[in-house]
């Protein structure tokens, strides 16, 4: 783990980059990250993220500076930006179950090639996808989803880079630390290490490659 | 009372002690408040916490702590928190006895349309479609018809949330079960008589041998 300045971090993300956006309706969104990425001006960006959030908040604010042209999601209602640009086709919008989202992130970060679940079984979701029957039940074969960068937001996180969560702040952030090839963190606190006792870390050190130490990162 | 009171009151009744439930947007939110603490039902929010509590007082807003339309909550003492891997987990792997879904359409085999409108409302389905495929009772909670026109209809032509039938169906007019796969009138509201439901329903109802009012 290397700490770093948010401009540098962000500096290594090439315009055209895959990243996994952390967070829940902005909530446990890395947004120092999200603001640098707008002031420089990374284009043409496929984003993995929950929703779109809302104008100005979260992930919302690369939809504000038209910097997404892919965007993996659950669901972009509260977003009207978002689902203008999807409408005008200026973004390509791929919408998954909230559920098969967070578990084809967590097999792209354990080494797994996909999922089976019954959600979408019989809907729209089903269309163009493997349907295997275990034990007389249907399963779609939902594959793994990784991303080059992950944007992870942490409540704490020490100098060794453990990471704790707060409240409903954690939401995909510990997934998304497992799916990436590297991974950014923001942490509202940063400790000296000790502080997080061995139980409570929800991302162990060796997952995070940076962590972003301007203040209020 | 009006409509939307009706039917939070009535799903209110289909909880039991202990039960951990998910209510959706919407109608099924109200549901929270027709719930007597003493039963001790848990509600899961599935942005990744078991045990919301009220929306909180004015200026005691926590930004870390909040629904799954990103509004403050709050978490009630005995609450738990977790990631969204481990709050699918509990959805889909059937731990969530109830789960509360507002509807656009629910078709006489009991079939869910609530996701979207082609052409006109393309959202995401959120979590609904886990909900729907996992959770161990649905029940739809929604008007009995919008615009004069029943919600309640012989076949959805909006894409299905899921091929799994839903358990129940509470609306301002009536209380619909599937028994056997088919759409059975099991309760009307009050004041409502059993012909003035079947006057406003597409599909087809069965009728049970006696067709009580709700107790609300």
């Amino acid at each position: 783990m290397r700490a770093v300045s948010v401009e540098e971090a962000v500096a290594m993300i090439p315009a055209g980059a895959s990243i996994m956006v952390g967070g829940f309706m902005g909530v446990g969104t890395p947004e120092r990250l999200l603001d640098e990425l707008v002031r420089q001006r990374k284009s043409n960006l496929t984003v993995v993220s929950n929703d779109a959030a809302t104008p100005g908040k979260g992930v919302g604010k690369l939809f504000d500076a038209t910097l997404v042209s892919r965007l993996t999601a659950t669901h972009i209602g509260l977003n009207p930006k978002a689902q203008q640009q999807m409408l005008a086709e200026q973004v390509a919008v791929d919408l998954i179950p909230q559920g098969t989202f967070a578990e084809r992130i967590r097999a792209g970060g354990c080494g797994l090639g996909g999922v089976l679940t019954p959600t979408g079984v019989g809907t729209l979701v089903a269309e163009g996808k493997r349907q295997i029957e275990v034990d007389g039940k249907a399963y779609l074969l939902e594959t793994a989803l990784r991303a080059q960068f992950a944007l992870v937001h942490a409540f704490l996180a020490d100098y060794l880079g453990n990471l704790a969560y707060a409240l409903t702040s954690r939401n995909f952030n510990p997934v998304m630390a497992m799916a990436a090839d590297t991974v950014i963190v923001t942490a509202e606190h940063i400790v000296p290490v000790g502080v997080i006792a061995p139980d409570h870390v929800m991302t162990p050190a060796p997952l995070v490659d940076y962590l972003i130490t301007n203040p209020n990162g | 009372m009006d409509a939307q009171e009706i039917i939070a009151r009535r799903v209110a009744k289909e909880l039991k002690p202990g039960n951990l439930v998910n209510l959706g947007i919407g109608i099924p939110t109200l549901v929270a408040n027709y719930v007597s603490p003493e039963l001790k039902v848990f509600f899961q929010s599935e942005n990744g916490l078991i045990g919301t509590g009220p929306i909180p007082e004015q200026g005691m807003e926590h930004p870390l702590l909040t629904d799954a339309g990103g509004r403050p909550i709050s978490a009630l003492p005995g609450a738990s928190t977790f990631d969204s891997a481990m709050s699918f987990g509990l959805i889909r792997g059937g731990h969530v006895d109830v789960t509360v879904l507002g509807g656009l359409q629910v078709d006489a085999r009991g079939h869910l349309a609530n996701w979207m409108i082609p052409g006109k409302m393309v959202p995401g389905m959120g979590g609904a479609m886990d909900l729907v495929s996992g959770a161990k009772r649905v029940i739809v909670a929604m008007q009995h018809a919008a615009k004069g026109k029943s919600k309640i209809v012989k076949q959805c032509n909006l894409p299905l949330t899921s091929d799994r039938p839903v358990s129940l169906v509470v609306t301002d007019l009536a209380v619909i079960g599937f028994p056997g796969g088919r759409a059975t009138l099991l309760e009307t509201a009050p004041g409502v008589s059993v012909g003035e439901v079947m006057a406003v329903t597409e599909a087809e109802l069965v009728l049970g041998d006696t067709v009580p009012e709700m107790k609300i």
